[in-house]
């Protein structure tokens, strides 16, 4: 912390803990009870059930996930329901060292696009990677745009309705 | 104004309820941009300048506005996120189609208040941590200590309040978009528990869920679209200090402001007597009052005299908050005086049903951004 950046002085810990800095703290209760809606609740009911659900639009002929009940591309109300399978392929990934609250990690996790099969191409969802080695240069070797990918879901008894139904896509086969 | 002049052309409200939870914001969104848009006969793909109006620790999502093009159609269109109240956020799309490069433009608000479990720890937030906020008050206090300052200074009194309470809820028994439409008596607005004395729990507007969409265009499109005009004749914001103690606590400077920015724009030298209805902010029933006299439309310290002559009620002189104003429609956010607009706009297009003013030709709406601000905006809108 004590690093000078561009000829300003940083404040030290020190000043921090002394009370040499003003410093607020303010605990705020920030809870939200969310109404998923009609799209969403349907899409998390179907993965209580260990099924990802898509919607399609008819005008656009786009199958789309997670559903909506519009489309917002030519703006007309969707509700042909379709199911998608668990497979599909990376259109991207990252290695991350770091958590969501910027503390470090020792092992990468790794955060990913995945196009799923059933839905239009480019239509990807957002989740995590895992069996796909523990070294940068391992899961680099492993993985690449098309990799085939496939659901690791929780025990039925241990879904909630919920992202986190899935654990994790790895890659298959390859 | 300059150049050429704005209208609204569509209008869609998904109405105010106290819980939403068969929709999600997008969904009721959705619901009030398609209604906006049949209204206005306008495909979203024709508009060209997008506005919405929200406050990040409502939504519970920090830079809320990226959610906003789905449910308008706006995805890859000029999309301008406002900070501010509906009526701020309407003056900005005005400004947006007054520069004569955009045709048609949209605004939404939208609130899930019942979806914000502690909003008195939201509303904390707003004051100044170093300052104020150790203190550790309810900002309800604010409320408080302005009610007591408006009312001393004016010799309005707090049974006049109550009245503005009780003639709001009654008049929202005849909008079915509104929530929260009662028959109350003063007496029991001046029995319902004490907040912050002299303001009482009857004297607050109630929360509420709900979505509004305005569609907005040039004067030149008119001939292109198939939704009855209502101008904006003229329209105008301002802010005061955010030091609590140095503002003029009894008086609304800022509507007063605001005002006189509108009616410039709108050639009104005598609002009491050129305007048919107002729609004025009453998320507290003293805020009516103080906001009728800082528009013009009392003069000082007899607005709740002429409340209680009945001036302001329906079949009055200048009915004020036929539609129950937020203390009868329901306090929702930044989306609250867009429905204020929209009310005027429904009551100008002679369209407001049971509650149809006979007549109306110049209407106004005026907006609060709500504690601890002293900031807000006023439009007055005309069927010509
Ligand atoms: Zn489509």
């Amino acid at each position: 912390m004590e690093q000078k950046i561009r000829g300003g002085t940083s404040l030290t810990d020190h000043a921090l803990t002394a009370g040499e800095a003003l410093l607020t703290h303010w605990q705020v209760k920030s809870d939200y009870r969310w109404d998923a809606g009609a799209a969403l609740s349907r899409f998390l009911e179907g993965l209580k059930h260990g099924q990802i659900l898509g919607i399609h639009c008819p005008q656009c002929r786009r199958t789309l996930v997670p559903p909506r009940v519009f489309c917002e591309r030519c703006f007309r109300p969707l509700e042909q329901w379709v199911p998608l399978y668990d497979t599909g392929k990376l259109i991207t990934y990252s290695v991350s060292y770091v958590n969501w609250d910027a503390t470090r990690r020792r092992t990468p996790e790794i955060p990913a696009v995945i196009e799923l099969d059933g839905a239009s191409p480019g239509i990807g969802i957002l989740h995590l990677l895992g069996e796909a080695g523990g070294s940068l240069s391992e899961i680099t070797a492993r993985l690449g745009a098309g990799t085939p990918v496939q659901a690791v879901w929780k025990p039925a008894a241990e879904r909630e309705g919920a992202i986190t139904d899935i654990r994790y896509f790895r890659p298959v086969g390859g | 104004m300059g150049g050429e002049r704005i209208a609204i052309v569509g209008a869609g409200c998904t109405g105010l309820r106290l819980r939403t939870p068969e929709a999600s914001f997008r969904e009721l969104v959705f619901q009030a941009a398609q209604k906006a848009y049949a209204d206005a006969g306008v495909r979203p793909q024709e508009v060209s300048a997008f506005v919405s109006v929200a406050e990040n620790y409502n939504e519970g999502a920090a830079i809320a506005d990226e959610y906003v093009p789905d449910q308008l159609g706006a995805v890859l269109k000029p999309v301008h996120a406002v900070a501010g109240d509906g009526i701020t956020g309407l003056a900005s799309l005005v400004m947006q189609l007054e520069t004569g490069q955009l045709d048609i433009g949209v605004i939404e608000g939208h609130s899930k208040a019942s979806n914000v479990l502690h909003p008195a720890h939201i509303l904390a937030l707003a004051l100044d941590p170093i300052y104020t906020r150790p203190l550790r008050f309810h900002p309800h206090y604010v409320a408080g200590m302005e009610m007591r300052a408006f009312l001393a200074a004016t010799g309005n009194t707090q049974e006049q309040a109550a009245l503005a309470a009780a003639q709001n809820r009654k008049n929202a028994l005849a909008n079915p978009l509104a929530a929260y439409g009662a028959s109350l008596t003063v007496e029991q607005v001046l029995a319902s528990p004490p907040e912050a004395e002299p303001l009482k729990l009857g004297d607050i507007a109630p929360p509420a869920d709900g979505a509004v969409v305005l569609v907005l265009a040039r004067e030149s499109m008119l001939g292109t679209l198939k939704g009855k005009p209502v101008f904006i004749n003229g329209i105008g914001w301002s802010q005061d200090t955010p030091n609590i103690e140095d503002r003029e606590l009894h008086r609304a400077a800022y509507a007063e402001q605001a005002a006189q920015m509108a009616y410039r724009m709108a050639g009104i030298s005598d609002a009491a007597s050129q305007i048919d209805l107002a729609e004025v902010d009453d998320t507290f029933s003293y805020k009516e009052l103080q906001h009728l006299e800082a528009l013009g439309l009392a003069p000082p310290g007899q607005a709740g005299n002429l409340l209680e002559a009945g001036v302001f009620s329906p079949q009055g002189r200048l009915p004020v908050n036929v539609s129950g104003g937020h203390l009868g429609c329901g306090y929702a956010h930044e989306m609250s005086s867009l429905r204020s607009v929209l009310e005027v706009v429904l009551q100008l297009r002679g369209e407001a049903g049971a509650r149809q003013l006979p007549g109306a030709r110049v209407g106004l709406a005026q907006s609060w951004r709500g504690i601890p601000t002293a900031s807000g905006a006023v439009v007055v809108l005309g069927r010509e």
